[in-house]
């Protein structure tokens, strides 16, 4: 390992990654291995988490082409140096703010979205110029033992790696001093990799999760009920059976309209799934045994199962949990108080939907909240008076592939953003240059101290150019 | 002797929890409450100048002129450019969304973090604290500011004078030293703010990684000036005086470290050093008013312990000169001094400067870049290729060309560190962003639902989306009507 990270370091000490062009050729050969393996990458990713290609492209193939293409086209803008205005004082002076890369970066990914968040933020640390390990998850193992394989194909080798491996590879790599950590997953695996970074005062990036809450405010949306369970159930089981870091944990509506929804949301998913959504195609499984485990006791408690309005059942040889919707499960049940991040949807309800603000503000800070309403008052109180990593209205999911949007969370669902130049920002030292000349000198700047200098300074931090002419031209007292 | 309650960790805990509560009440987050609290730090500044330059007289010797032009000066920059943008600072950033989700319309909404820590060090224990509190307030934050223990006239005049001016339920003052310091750093806070140095740097990094807190960390280095022979020598000098003994004797975070220059112009370096540094400070620099003194025994022995080296004092070609009763110490300037020596791998934050000469100045960009990357680099030149060069490939928080330190005072431009010398940055709108949650909103209406983005899933599908994450227009109709 020791030796392979040297010819990282080494390749970004000669300059190797830092041209423009040697950037535009990573990310063209990013796109080409995308083409080129379109086939076997739906392939890794059915067998891996049963996902179907259409699913696939939309949630990670799509996405990762996007990011790739924005930034071959817009890298030269993002490269170049931005101007900043200095004040006249200065004269004659010249400022701006050049993006430098980190140097050598790890990237740890993880295993819902194993091809868009690995390739995703690898696009941002190319696009800055760095060099990059990155660690895709273990849990699926078909998808990357095939990109340890194949990466290095199309990808300069000298400066980008790829490790296969499970924790403990990624405590192994978590003891070298990286320039900059990308992470995803876990607050718990987090809270490790932002201790490890400490020691090396490396700077990291968090994409953690948290219970992302959809509003759902029928008075105002229910002239267009049909679009809009077709988005909450997009978002929740559209995305890898709902183990997905954005995808709705629960949703808060009002007492009186609880049964109106549920009878819309059961539709759209006998529409999205068929009669038996255990047969369907269109449906991600669970990754592993271990999680079937973990998601299925959620049920456990008697008053949790007693709450199943739909659905519940489960194959665990299969590792299928069919898409489940519960009605007001205890609070402080372990579905209300843990990350869902599987199929089983709780449907909280309050008395008046505003109350849904405090409910969200009792709880963490999620990555993403949603919230269908027509209500603009209700919509200025949601944005600001709740925080979340982003608002989406009248929708779900989206955020997620419009590159002007950052995306990251805030507290515990993480810190730093990335997607489209954020990817670039994230993965950059924004270097602050100023050049000078040894025109103008302004006297009063150096000791010894005496009380016209002190005069002249005071003028100058008022930008107050009359009162410094009149000064230096000894009519101001 | 008074009884004073010692601040543990519980009482830290009713500290945040008591924050909290004033900033879940939305108090700290409107405009009003914003600019009220940035006005009454600027009357503070404008009310007490004699009390705080006295404060940092005794804290350091400070020349009252350095203590305005350096910390009374900037905090009141800074204050007076947040309450004039403040309000074009809060509104959201609209942004352009792709065709993937139309229809539809984005922006940027900027939210405070909740309460905030800062740690401010001694240096400039006036400005490192308010600087970066005027970032918290303009940004609707609550906040808790720990200024150092080692500047305590400073300290306390602070607390006092928060305590007078400003909204005592949503900005406090906790001073004290390491146990204090400790009993903050095991709360949970939405966001850290330290300023100091890379031990303890990691010790609040550590403390940040259990609550999943960000930190932006202010760390210093050593800071290289690397200076070509054509130039307009006076005016180099100058500068390179007043960035390293003007700025608080040395002891500033971007003041320069040390100097390469190449072998051949060295000498003529060192004697319009010397020159210049006798018309600043005269010819007993220890007798000058216009120079700090070094802040306190322990910092006055680490600096001296610098020097103990043969090898070292011996290369002393200028100053050299202490006085421990006045923890003074002169301007020195050391020429070759050995690489592997103490004062060329630590931080030297104190007024000892070494010069390092080279054969060829393109030579000095090894040397930078073989340590660790410094809060500041400076390179007096004329020559444009190397000036690109400089700019290009030395890695640091900032680079000046042909002056030192002034970029400081540009709150256009972020400051802030890489590597050993710290992360984030702040100054200006850098400052309200530093201590703001970036929140995407996206705004979406029920017309223009994509029946193709939801299962069952299909070939046609699949053809669809790939015209639409594809981004073509042609390819997209095309798909629409299956020809392809």
């Amino acid at each position: 390992m020791e030796a392979s990270l040297e010819v990282l370091r080494e390749s970004f000490k000669n300059g190797r990654t830092r041209s423009y062009e040697w950037r535009i050729k990573q990310l063209s050969s990013l796109i080409q291995f995308i083409h080129d393996k379109e086939n076997t990458i739906f392939e890794a990713l059915y067998q891996d988490l049963g996902k179907h290609p259409v699913e696939i492209f939309r949630d990670e193939v799509g996405i990762v082409l996007k990011s790739a293409n924005n930034a071959l086209s817009s890298l030269h803008k993002w490269m170049a140096p931005k101007k900043k205005p200095l004040p006249l004082l200065f004269f004659p002076a010249k400022g701006e703010v050049l993006s430098e890369p980190f140097g050598l970066v790890l990237i740890i990914s993880s295993w819902n979205f194993p091809l868009s968040l690995s390739l995703d933020p690898l696009i941002g640390a190319i696009s800055a110029g760095n060099t990059a390990v990155l660690k895709p998850s273990e849990y699926a193992p078909v998808f990357s033992s095939f990109l340890v394989a194949t990466l290095p194909l199309y990808l300069d080798d000298k400066a980008i790696k790829v490790v296969e491996g499970g924790a403990d590879v990624s405590e192994q790599l978590l003891q070298y001093k990286w320039d900059k950590i990308f992470f995803t997953g876990s607050p718990r695996v987090a809270r490790i990799v932002s201790s490890a970074a400490a020691k090396h005062l490396t700077p990291v990036t968090l994409e953690l999760g948290g219970k992302c809450p959809a509003i759902f405010d029928y008075s105002s949306v229910h002239s267009n009920m049909k679009v809009a369970a077709k988005r909450i159930v997009g978002g929740k089981w559209g995305p890898c059976a709902g183990q997905a870091c954005i995808g709705i944990d629960y949703v808060l509506v009002e007492d009186k309209f609880a049964s109106e929804l549920i009878e819309s949301l059961k539709r759209i998913l006998k529409k999205f799934y068929g009669e038996n959504s255990k047969n369907s195609t269109s449906i991600a499984r669970i990754v592993n045994d271990k999680n079937v485990e973990r998601i299925s006791n959620l049920l456990k408690d008697p008053k949790v199962a007693a709450s199943i309005v739909h659905g519940g059942s489960m194959d665990k040889e299969k590792l299928f949990i069919e898409p489940t919707i519960l009605l007001n499960p205890p609070l402080y049940a372990d579905i209300m108080t843990e990350e869902i991040f599987g199929p089983l949807l709780p449907i909280i309800t309050l008395n008046k939907i505003e109350e849904s603000i405090e409910f969200i503000n009792a709880r963490p800070k999620p990555l993403a909240l949603y919230a269908f309403t027509g209500d603009e008052t209700l919509k200025k109180r949601i944005l600001y008076e709740t925080s979340s990593g982003s608002v989406t209205f009248n929708d779900t999911m989206v955020q997620f592939v419009c590159d002007s949007l950052p995306f990251g969370g805030v507290g515990q669902s993480g810190s730093g953003s990335y997607h489209g130049k954020y990817s670039f920002d994230t993965f950059s030292h924004e270097k602050a240059v100023m050049q000078r000349s040894f025109l103008i000198e302004l006297e009063p700047r150096y000791p010894p101290w005496n009380d016209f200098k002190l005069k002249f300074i005071r003028l100058a931090y008022r930008y107050d150019y009359f009162g410094l002419a009149l000064l230096l031209l000894g009519l101001k007292k | 002797m008074s009884q004073t309650k010692l601040f543990d960790a519980a009482a830290a805990t009713d500290l945040v929890n008591e924050l909290r509560a004033i900033f879940n009440s939305g108090n700290t987050r409107s405009y009003e409450w914003r600019v009220s609290q940035l006005e009454s730090l600027l009357k503070l500044c404008v009310d007490h100048e004699e009390d705080i330059c006295d404060a940092l007289r005794s804290d350091l010797s400070k020349p009252a002129l350095e203590s305005i032009i350096h910390e009374i000066g900037m905090v009141k920059g800074s204050c007076k450019l947040a309450i004039k943008e403040i309000g074009n600072w809060m509104k959201p950033e609209k942004v352009q969304t792709t065709m993937t989700s139309f229809p539809s319309s984005a922006a940027i909404v900027s939210e405070p973090l909740g309460v905030v820590l800062i740690i401010s060090p001694w240096n400039y224990p006036f400005f490192l604290s308010l600087d970066p509190v005027i970032g918290a307030i303009a940004a609707g934050n609550t906040v808790v500011l720990k200024p150092s223990e080692i500047s305590p006239a400073t300290s306390s005049l602070i607390a006092k004078l928060f305590e007078k001016y400003l909204d005592t339920s949503a900005v406090k003052v906790v001073e004290g030293a390491i146990p204090e310091t400790n009993a903050l750093l095991e709360q949970k806070w939405d966001k850290i703010f330290y300023t100091g140095n890379g031990r303890v740097g990691r010790i609040v990094m550590a403390a940040a990684a259990k609550h999943l807190t960000p930190v932006i960390l202010e760390l210093g280095g050593k800071t290289p000036v690397v200076v070509d022979s054509k130039i307009n020598l006076q005016v180099a000098c100058r500068r390179i005086i007043s960035g390293k003994w003007g700025g608080n004797n040395g002891q500033a975070c971007v003041a320069p470290d040390y100097i390469i220059t190449t072998k051949e112009f060295a000498p003529k370096l060192v004697e319009s050093l010397k020159q210049e540094l006798e018309r600043f400070y005269g010819t007993n620099p220890l007798e000058s008013k216009d120079i700090s003194r070094i802040v306190n025994a322990n910092h006055f022995n680490r600096v001296s312990k610098l020097l103990d080296d043969d090898e070292v004092s011996s290369k002393i070609v200028h100053g050299g000169e202490k006085d421990k009763s006045k923890l003074q110490i002169a301007p020195t300037i050391l020429l070759d001094v050995p690489r592997d020596s103490l004062i060329m791998t630590e931080e030297i934050f104190g007024p000892l400067l070494p010069i390092i000469t080279v054969d060829k100045l393109e030579d000095s960009f090894e040397i930078v870049n073989s340590g660790t990357k410094p809060l500041a680099a400076y390179l007096f030149s004329n020559n444009k290729k190397l000036k690109e060069q400089f700019v290009a490939c030395i890695s640091a928080g900032g680079v000046v060309i042909n002056d030192t330190t002034i970029h400081l005072a540009v709150s256009t431009l972020p400051f802030g560190g890489v590597g050993e010398s710290g992360m984030g940055a702040y100054h200006g709108k850098f400052s309200f962003d530093a201590f703001s949650h970036k929140k995407a909103v996206l705004y979406r209406s029920f017309v223009g639902d994509v029946p193709m983005r939801y299962p069952p899933y299909t070939d046609g599908k699949l053809r669809f989306l790939k015209a639409l994450l594809g981004g073509g227009i042609l390819e997209l109709i095309r798909a629409i009507l299956g020809w392809s």
